[in-house]
């Protein structure tokens, strides 16, 4: 329900994260990987952010060399998804400083950790970005 | 040692693998850590778990597998340390799912977790069971998870809230517990606890109509008040987004104002100042505001009726429509579907609008705006819009072309006003999609311009004219072929022109040629050439000057090594040779397809289970069971009420002959509108034609020219040779004595010698064993049906056992046999059988009625099988 799935996904195709909120085996998520990637890799800039896939909708935006696609129920607002990858990427940015494509494959745990507070079981957990980050700032800290 | 960096180990290996230059060179370099992961886990190694399982999980993200880093995971989870903790539960999270037996080994874990004094911890385990908890553990755990709920802490609150969301998706039953600690948490302060009980509660609401009532009840006031809050809120940094508070907060609270709303007018009044003040005064100029307006619309939408909010709704639909932002565009229209069914006549005003977006350059705009137009069209504008739609067919791209054309083929099947439009829109279509029409479209087509009599010399011209100009669209060259071959002669002698048709000289020679020319073209497929050959045999019978050359054209396929073609060629050649005395009346014009009963058989008429039992009845015309024989004479219009099963296997055979009509109603060249492939099977047997796709034909579509009075005989006379029928494949040998058979075949049907209005009994049968008579009467009110008493006389001086009475009739008449009076009939006239059935003539007054029969009984336990045709009955029933 709400979000299925959360990836991201360079322009090489190559996932860099992947958080699934429903069972597929893993022949079933490289095979949707791949196809969701190509479709949305072939769309410009002018054309608009959402795909109809299968049963659900996929929202995509991109931010420098990097796609984020959240896959969503029919039902759900995609302006409001629109909102929350943003609210993703401002997240990671206060945390990383500056965040890259490179930061968060070589701290994928911590990426992890950030969208665990986000959204838990596909729905939205935390918005603040103060909130999400303390727990995670805490164990920098004791470290 | 950190355990938290990484160590250089796995940043190498991140190295490692994105230096990969192929994909091989990435395995080699998986596997080897796969090797080295899997040796420190049979070492037991401890210091390096932790790292192992941050390489397991990057591993696994590139789509290895993974699963022998399951129990590692368990142990980290069980370390005491929180890093350890922490990666041992993400990777739980990543490398696990509820599937496996090893999720239940954690219960144990969480549960000392979720009692922990440590709030991280205990967030930690609700986010683990949030995610991934299977049924049982749900079960387990749900003690716990209600007492967090009411922690003192609003973080693990929150998490506690979504734990529980899951928890009742995974055993609904335990909704009620949860009713009202959810109900709490909608009064709190902390936007994080409340966006999630929001959530909680909207899921409750959809899992219990108990906690609607209940929360319909109590809390809408309070969550119309908090909504006021979070709108009217000062700024606050926290939660800022783009000068909104918490739109998700915004969202989520809509959402569930949403489900109590709908269905209940209390509740939608008081949600309605709310939702004005939000929908006059959230500002639009970026997204986070359009996303509040969206959520907003949505739920006016779905509330009890409002004239003023409605009113708002749509016109902020209006404003997204126009806006530039595609994103927008989409949302609007996908509001607009919704709002079809709420105010039509609104929607209707922004027509133009969305035409514009079926043709725009994006591709999910361009597939909603089309289906939202397909739900707009209705009597008034369904012309100009089709013919927008059909402009547009010409200049879309390749994908597209297939969704377009199959809207506009049922737009113009639903809505037709008159069959000129229809005909010509289909044509359209045809000439420039045709290879995405579906096959029941063009069976469609075809089925309306023979039932449009008035309009085929015109349908023959036109379609004469498409085909010199777009010859590559295959469903066009088979329409065309097959009318062409039906109405040739109307398309030479410019028959039944109409005003506004240009006049066109068509020789004969000219329409042989077409048709030649779709024969040979290298890219017609089977469908067509087999439709062009018997067009052309039709042709040869209306044009007889061409007769030679299309005796010509037909040889060449002779030895064809596709069967179907080559049994085609030899027959129709041997048709046209040596039998033009019965060649006219074979390829005669058929009658009006019955547009009816087609549009009922394709709307599933078909039950699944007619398929198998007809596999079994096309390779055993013997054997088929009762049971399967029922749903095929069902299919066929035929009700044959029998009284228990005929007693001889051979019955069924007969019986499924005989209830199949011959006439040509049911069938055309090349195509079979009951393209289901039980009927086509059961014509098969019957030598109609089928797709070549099925068994290839047994003699041919000839006999399915016949008039209706002819093909009971005509299949009479096959039943004498099953060799010709069974299985697959015929011989042309076989063809040849039928049709000497049908040269000795007397073409006059019997007429009924009764005219007067009384209608007297007849003799229906009479054997040297037994006589069956018929006395007639016609219930009140409804000309076109007969009672009739059936009376069987038993003419031998031997008892009848199991005697059972079956009857079978021409498609225009529908039977229905009563159970018999007794089964056993005495010797020698001392007793009579009697036997009520009732037909019913859809053809009163043109056709008389004819039957077929069969009596099976026994005599000394031997089984007795007469069969006849009962052709002598008044005239006028």
């Amino acid at each position: 329900m709400g979000i299925r799935f959360i990836l991201m996904v360079n322009k090489q195709g190559q996932t860099r994260l992947a958080q699934y909120y429903e069972y597929l085996t893993l022949e079933e998520r490289r095979a949707l990987e791949g196809e969701i990637v190509r479709k949305c890799l072939a769309r410009n800039e002018q054309q608009c952010s959402f795909v109809e896939h299968r049963n659900y909708k996929i929202v995509y935006r991109r931010y420098a060399s990097l796609f984020f696609l959240v896959g969503v129920d029919n039902d759900e607002n995609e302006l409001a998804i629109l909102e929350f990858i943003h609210l993703l990427v401002e997240t990671m940015d206060r945390h990383f400083g500056n965040v890259c494509e490179l930061d968060i494959m070589f701290h994928l745990e911590k990426a992890h950790f950030m969208l665990e507070e986000m959204v838990m079981n596909g729905c939205i957990v935390e918005t603040s970005k103060t909130n999400i980050l303390q727990p995670i700032q805490l164990m920098e800290k004791t470290s | 040692m950190n355990p938290f960096s990484s160590g250089t180990r796995l940043r190498d290996m991140i190295r490692a693998i994105r230096a990969c230059k192929t994909a091989a060179e990435e395995r080699g370099v998986v596997r080897k850590e796969c090797a080295a992961i899997r040796a420190a886990i049979n070492e037991n190694d401890n210091d390096y778990r932790h790292r192992n399982l941050a390489k397991l999980m990057f591993i696994h993200m590139l789509g290895y597998p993974t699963h022998f880093g399951q129990m590692e995971c368990l142990k980290l989870i069980a370390s005491s340390e929180f890093p350890e903790k922490r990666i041992g539960y993400l990777g739980l999270m990543l490398l696990l799912d509820e599937r496996q037996e090893v999720l239940m080994l954690v219960t144990n874990s969480l549960k000392q977790d979720l009692n922990h004094s440590n709030q991280y911890i205990v967030g930690l385990a609700l986010c683990a069971l949030g995610n991934i908890c299977s049924a049982e553990m749900a079960r387990d755990l749900a003690p716990e998870v209600e007492r967090l709920l009411q922690f003192r802490d609003p973080n693990t609150r929150k998490k506690a809230a979504l734990c529980a969301i899951r928890i009742i998706r995974k055993v609904p039953d335990l909704a009620e517990n949860f009713i009202n600690p959810a109900a709490a948490l909608l009064k709190e302060k902390h936007h994080g606890v409340l966006i999630t009980g929001v959530q909680l509660c909207t899921d409750l609401c959809k899992a219990s109509a108990d906690a609607l009532e209940y929360f319909r009840e109590k809390c809408t006031e309070g969550l119309v008040k908090t909504l006021k809050d979070v709108a009217n809120s000062p700024y606050a940094p926290e939660y800022d987004i783009a000068g909104i508070t918490d739109p998700f907060l915004h969202i989520r609270l809509l959402k569930l104002l949403r489900v109590l709303g709908q269905g209940d007018a209390d509740a939608s009044d008081l949600m309605n100042d709310i939702l004005a003040q939000v929908a006059t005064k959230t500002e639009s100029n970026k997204n986070a505001g359009n996303a509040i307006l969206y959520e907003c619309v949505e739920t006016i939408m779905s509330i009890e009726d409002n004239g003023g909010l409605r009113v708002l709704a749509i016109n902020i639909l209006g404003r997204f429509l126009s806006n530039r932002d595609n994103n927008i565009r989409y949302v609007a229209l996908n509001m607009l579907m919704k709002a079809i069914t709420v105010d039509a006549q609104a929607v209707q005003r922004h027509r133009a609008t969305i035409l514009e977006c079926v043709k725009d350059s994006d591709a999910s705009i361009r597939k909603r705006a089309l289906e939202l137009v397909y739900l707009l069209i209705n009597e008034s504008n369904v012309k100009p819009l089709t013919k927008e739609l059909i402009d547009y067919l010409e200049v879309s791209d390749q994908e597209f072309k297939g969704d377009l054309t199959a809207k506009i083929c049922s737009i113009i099947a639903k809505f037709s006003p008159e069959k000129i439009w229809y005909i010509d829109q289909m044509l359209k279509v045809l000439s420039e999609a045709g290879n995405f029409v579906k096959d029941e479209v063009w069976h469609a087509l075809i089925v309306v311009i023979s039932n449009a009599s008035d309009l085929h010399g015109y349908t023959v011209r036109a379609l004469y004219r498409a085909l010199q100009t777009s010859v590559e669209q295959e469903s066009l060259v088979r329409v065309a072929v097959w009318c062409i071959g039906e109405y040739g002669d109307m398309l030479i002698n410019n028959v039944g022109m109409l005003d506004i048709e240009d006049p066109i000289t068509v020789t004969e020679s000219d329409a042989v040629d077409i048709i030649e020319l779709a024969i040979k073209r290298h890219t017609s497929d089977l469908t067509t050439k087999a439709m062009s050959l018997i067009a052309l045999l039709k042709l040869s019978s209306r044009f007889p000057s061409c007769s030679e050359r299309i005796r010509d054209i037909i040889v060449q396929n002779r030895g064809n090594l596709v069967l179907e073609l080559q049994q085609r060629s030899i027959e129709f050649n041997s048709i046209i040779q040596k039998h033009q005395n019965i060649r006219s009346a074979l390829v005669e014009r058929m009658p009006v397809l019955d547009e009816a009963t087609f549009i009922g058989r394709r709307a599933g008429s078909m039950p699944a289970t007619v398929s198998t039992s007809n596999g079994a009845s096309l390779n055993l015309p013997n054997g088929v069971a009762k049971p399967s024989a029922a749903p095929l004479v069902d299919l066929l219009d035929l009700s044959l009420d029998d009284a228990p099963a005929p007693s001889s296997s051979g019955g069924d055979f007969l019986q499924d002959l005989l209830g199949v009509d011959l006439s040509p109603a049911s069938n055309q060249s090349g195509t079979n509108q009951a393209s289901k492939t039980g009927t086509d099977v059961l014509l098969d047997l019957l030598s109609i034609e089928t797709p070549p796709v099925q068994s290839s034909s047994s003699p041919p579509d000839v006999l399915s020219s016949i008039q209706d009075n002819k093909s009971p005989v005509a299949s009479l006379e096959e039943l004498a040779l099953p060799s010709s029928l069974s299985g697959q494949a015929t011989t042309p040998v076989g063809a040849a004595p039928m049709m000497d058979l049908l040269d000795g075949f007397v073409s006059n049907p019997p007429k009924p010698e009764n005219n007067g209005s009384v209608y007297p009994s007849v003799v229906a049968f009479e054997s040297s064993a037994l006589r069956i008579t018929f006395d007639f009467s016609k219930p009140p009110g409804n000309p076109q049906t007969t009672s009739v008493q059936a009376t069987f006389t038993n003419l031998s001086p031997n008892v009848y056992t199991d005697f059972i009475f079956q009857a079978a009739v021409p498609k225009f008449l529908q039977l229905h046999l009563d159970p018999a009076s007794s089964n056993t009939l005495p010797a020698t006239g001392n007793g009579s059988i009697t036997q009520n059935l009732r037909v019913t003539n859809s053809q009163h007054g043109k056709k008389s009625l004819v039957m077929r029969i069969r009596i099976a009984y026994k005599i000394n336990d031997k089984d007795v099988l007469e069969e006849g045709q009962i052709s002598n009955f008044p005239r006028g029933l």
